[in-house]
């Protein structure tokens, strides 16, 4: 079961990346850009049938590696087929 | 007095750190390799800067499952002495065994460069052959230092002493320009609530000789093999 896994910046939480990412695309005119943040995007594979499993499975190794709750939500989408 | 320096895949400053312990403290110090567990008698574990795994991730986030760091881990509970620099204190914040963690520098560049840095406590393990107030010009050399912890938990830190170093100027005042990568509070070091885990983002294992354009690391060294006794 294929699982995608996005990891952003706490709101709140400064974001370099994301302000001078923001800054560029102002630069090249688009003026109405706002609130850029610049995280991470992995993609796994489980082996299991269940998708409740991987929901499961996929939170646990958020909340112990893959994001780091001081600073970092993270949210995933788990494809069934 | 005996020093445990871990290695793990991609320290840097591992050999540079047993330089500082063997040739100029006098001490006894072994390298123990991330992946065993015994901490080999160490009175007191290096944790050494570098870019342990490649900083994959997020910068410590994979060191902290090495086998020796369940090691560190009960050495610490047990009130052992840690003492983490640059990607060491990384990876001491990544395992829970000091508060908050080191994000990008806020303006985005690796930044190496001599800094100032003021003992705010010296009344610790890590501090305690110096005096509150003191200045130590050290150097600084990552791309991720800017030190985050929440607002409620930073306030409780500073109540209670845990921030043992800070950026200041040269007049010893804090000010947002000596602050290079943006750390909250202008945090350049902190320890646990015990006093006896302590991560800096400077070497002071670079500041151990006047060839090396200053001798302000030793403070830092003498204070544990005090404390060791």
């Amino acid at each position: 079961m294929q699982v995608k896994v996005f990891v952003t910046p706490r709101k709140g939480i400064l974001d370099p990346q994301g302000r001078a990412v923001e800054s560029s695309l102002k630069s090249l005119g688009f003026q109405s850009v706002a609130n850029v943040k610049v995280g991470q995007y992995i993609v796994l594979e489980i082996d299991t049938r269940s998708p409740a499993d991987a929901r499961d499975q996929v939170k646990r190794m958020c909340e112990q590696l893959l994001a780091n709750p001081l600073v970092e939500d993270f949210t995933f989408e788990v494809d069934a087929q | 007095m005996k020093w445990g320096v871990v290695r793990f895949p991609g320290s840097l400053d591992d050999l540079d750190s047993l330089y500082a312990l063997r040739e100029v403290m006098g001490g006894d110090a072994r390298l123990l390799w991330h992946k065993e567990e015994s901490l080999q008698g160490a009175q007191c574990v290096l944790l050494p800067g570098g870019f342990s795994y490649g900083d994959y991730l997020r910068c410590g986030a994979i060191a902290r499952f090495s086998p020796i760091m369940k090691s560190v881990a009960k050495f610490a509970a047990d009130g052992g002495l840690v003492l983490g620099s640059c990607n060491g204190f990384q990876i001491l914040c990544e395992a829970h065994l000091l508060p908050g963690v080191l994000t990008r520098n806020r303006t985005l560049s690796f930044i190496c460069e001599r800094v100032i840095v003021r003992v705010e406590n010296a009344a610790t393990p890590f501090t305690r052959a110096m005096r509150q107030g003191d200045l130590l010009r050290l150097p600084i050399k990552h791309g991720e230092g800017l030190y985050v912890a929440p607002e409620a938990e930073l306030g409780q830190m500073e109540e209670r002493g845990q921030v043992l170093l800070r950026y200041v100027d040269e007049r010893g005042k804090e000010d947002d320009a000596a602050n290079l990568n943006g750390a909250m509070h202008s945090i350049a070091g902190v320890a646990n609530q015990r006093f006896n885990v302590f991560g800096l983002m400077p070497h002071p294992e670079h500041a151990v000789e006047e060839m090396l354009g200053g001798t302000d690391g030793l403070g830092i060294f003498r204070s544990i093999v005090e404390s060791v006794g």
